[in-house]
């Protein structure tokens, strides 16, 4: 976990969700350096995912701020698909383009965003596929792949963009079981290599191995966070504990 | 039977009435159909940003106005409201007033095919494309249009086709079509049935032409996803 007096790369404040009546989050104060491996683990209808998806605005919080690289991005002013720019994010269910092969997928947005070359974009495309594995299936369509293949490929679409964090949103749970090894190890590597990372997540094994923090939602806010062997070995919340005893 | 085209068709090149009206019937389908995807796809566009995002209100109550009224009126009315009515004392080629109200007509048709196409694309596709930093116009030419496309192309091609046979009404503005011209052999010979029954085969021939090369057109777009 971070001691370091740095700035946070992402530093939310008060964070609050609501839809009409319903409080899905509340007050949420987090900050994530540079480096965290911060898994969100919970309850399903913890808000785990409102809260993932409310760091890039895909969902519009309704109260407090989040500041990202130092910018204020819930205001309504800022340029916010600048700063998504620099947020990769993955899905649960993969949302690949149907319509695009395997490289074009992943050059679309450097090429039209950050307006480099094609033969860069791909060049740089090619060596992440090298990465995962999947280099020889470049010019496959996503309907050719398997569900791991596809988020796999959901993965380096978005480290095909540089980004300086990366938001899982429950990038499993949609896999067929033999699947989720190799998901895992992508993300692992990812982790390892120091990518900021925030991910939502049932693999509680997973999380014991590579997170740098847990924390644990229960209600719309953060209830317990503390480093992985804390968070698993020695418990403290009582909701955390009946969580744990009925996932482990 | 062979006096019966004799007269019907060679005899003063009466061929002509039928080869000009049948360019002329494609004519005003091909431009009306180019002005129905143009209209079509704004209006899609604006009604689907106002169903997506609530932005655009009042634009998205003209678009409903417009498609209520084309639709909620014969074609044939419209034909001869912008004909009589609104360019009733100009001097304006029967041709352009034609496309100009097939097209008008035709807009508000594909509007709904397009809007129903864009609405079918998975909501996940479109957070995809923000995601990773597209703006709304950019996600929507990138990632949502050309799939939307795609699924409407059967409907387009419907479109497309009863248009080809809707022009037909245009004789009642004299429009010199492929109908008009069968219906002017007739009058010339008071043989109806060998200049009509021509003209329905030709119809026939087109729409029959037509709906093979949309489904290849369609058989190759599924192909690049295979």
């Amino acid at each position: 976990m971070s001691v370091k007096k740095e700035k946070p790369l992402i530093q939310v404040q008060n964070l609050g969700k609501q839809f009409g009546d319903l409080k899905v989050l509340e007050g949420i104060n987090v900050d994530i350096y540079k480096g965290d491996v911060v898994f969100v683990v919970g309850p399903s209808g913890s808000g785990k995912s409102t809260f993932l998806r409310c760091l890039n605005r895909l969902e519009e919080s309704t109260a407090g701020h989040i500041y990202f690289e130092g910018t204020d991005i819930t205001d309504p002013k800022v340029d916010i698909d600048k700063h998504r720019q620099k947020m990769g994010m993955v899905f649960q269910q993969f949302n690949l383009f149907p319509h695009m092969d395997i490289l074009k997928n992943m050059t679309l947005a450097p090429m039209k965003l950050q307006k480099k070359s094609q033969q860069e974009a791909e060049k740089e495309a090619m060596a992440l596929l090298e990465r995962v594995g999947l280099a020889d299936r470049a010019h496959a369509y996503p309907s050719q792949l398997s569900g791991g293949q596809k988020q796999r490929i959901a993965i380096v679409r978005a480290l095909a963009m540089k980004p300086d964090v990366m938001l899982f949103d429950e990038p499993t749970s949609a896999l067929d079981p033999e699947m989720v090894g190799e998901v895992l190890t992508v993300m692992g590597e990812l982790a390892r290599e120091h990518m900021t990372m925030v991910v939502v997540t049932h693999e509680m094994g997973f999380a014991r191995e590579v997170a740098t923090r847990v924390m644990f939602m229960d209600g719309g806010n953060f209830v317990e966070e503390a480093p992985p062997e804390e968070f698993f070995g020695n418990p403290k919340n009582e909701r955390l504990k009946a969580f744990l005893s009925k996932v482990l | 039977m062979s006096q019966a085209i004799y007269v019907n068709f060679i005899k003063d090149n009466r061929w002509k009435y039928i080869t000009d009206g049948l360019k002329v019937t494609l004519e005003v389908t091909l431009f009306a159909v180019l002005i129905g995807i143009v209209i079509g796809f704004l209006i899609a566009v604006v009604r689907s940003t106002h169903d997506k995002t609530g932005k655009l209100k009042i634009l998205n109550f003209l678009c409903k106005t417009y498609l209520t009224i084309i639709r909620g009126t014969p074609v044939l009315v419209q034909l001869m409201i912008i004909y009589f009515v609104i360019f009733g004392s100009v001097n304006i080629s029967k041709v352009v007033v034609a496309v100009i109200s097939f097209g008008i007509n035709s807009g508000a048709y594909v509007a709904e095919i397009f809007r129903s196409g864009i609405m079918s694309i998975d909501q996940g596709q479109f957070e995809a494309g923000r995601s990773l930093g597209f703006n709304y116009v950019q996600t929507m030419w990138y990632i949502i249009m050309p799939q939307a496309f795609k699924n409407v192309l059967p409907a387009l091609g419907n479109e497309f086709i009863s248009l080809l046979k809707e022009t037909s009404v245009g004789s009642y503005i004299a429009l010199q079509d492929l109908t008009k011209g069968g219906d002017i052999i007739r009058s010339r010979t008071y043989d109806a049935f060998t200049p009509l029954i021509a003209v329905a085969l030709i119809y026939l021939a087109l729409v029959l032409l037509f709906s093979w090369l949309i489904q290849i057109l369609e058989r190759r777009l599924r192909q690049s996803e295979r």
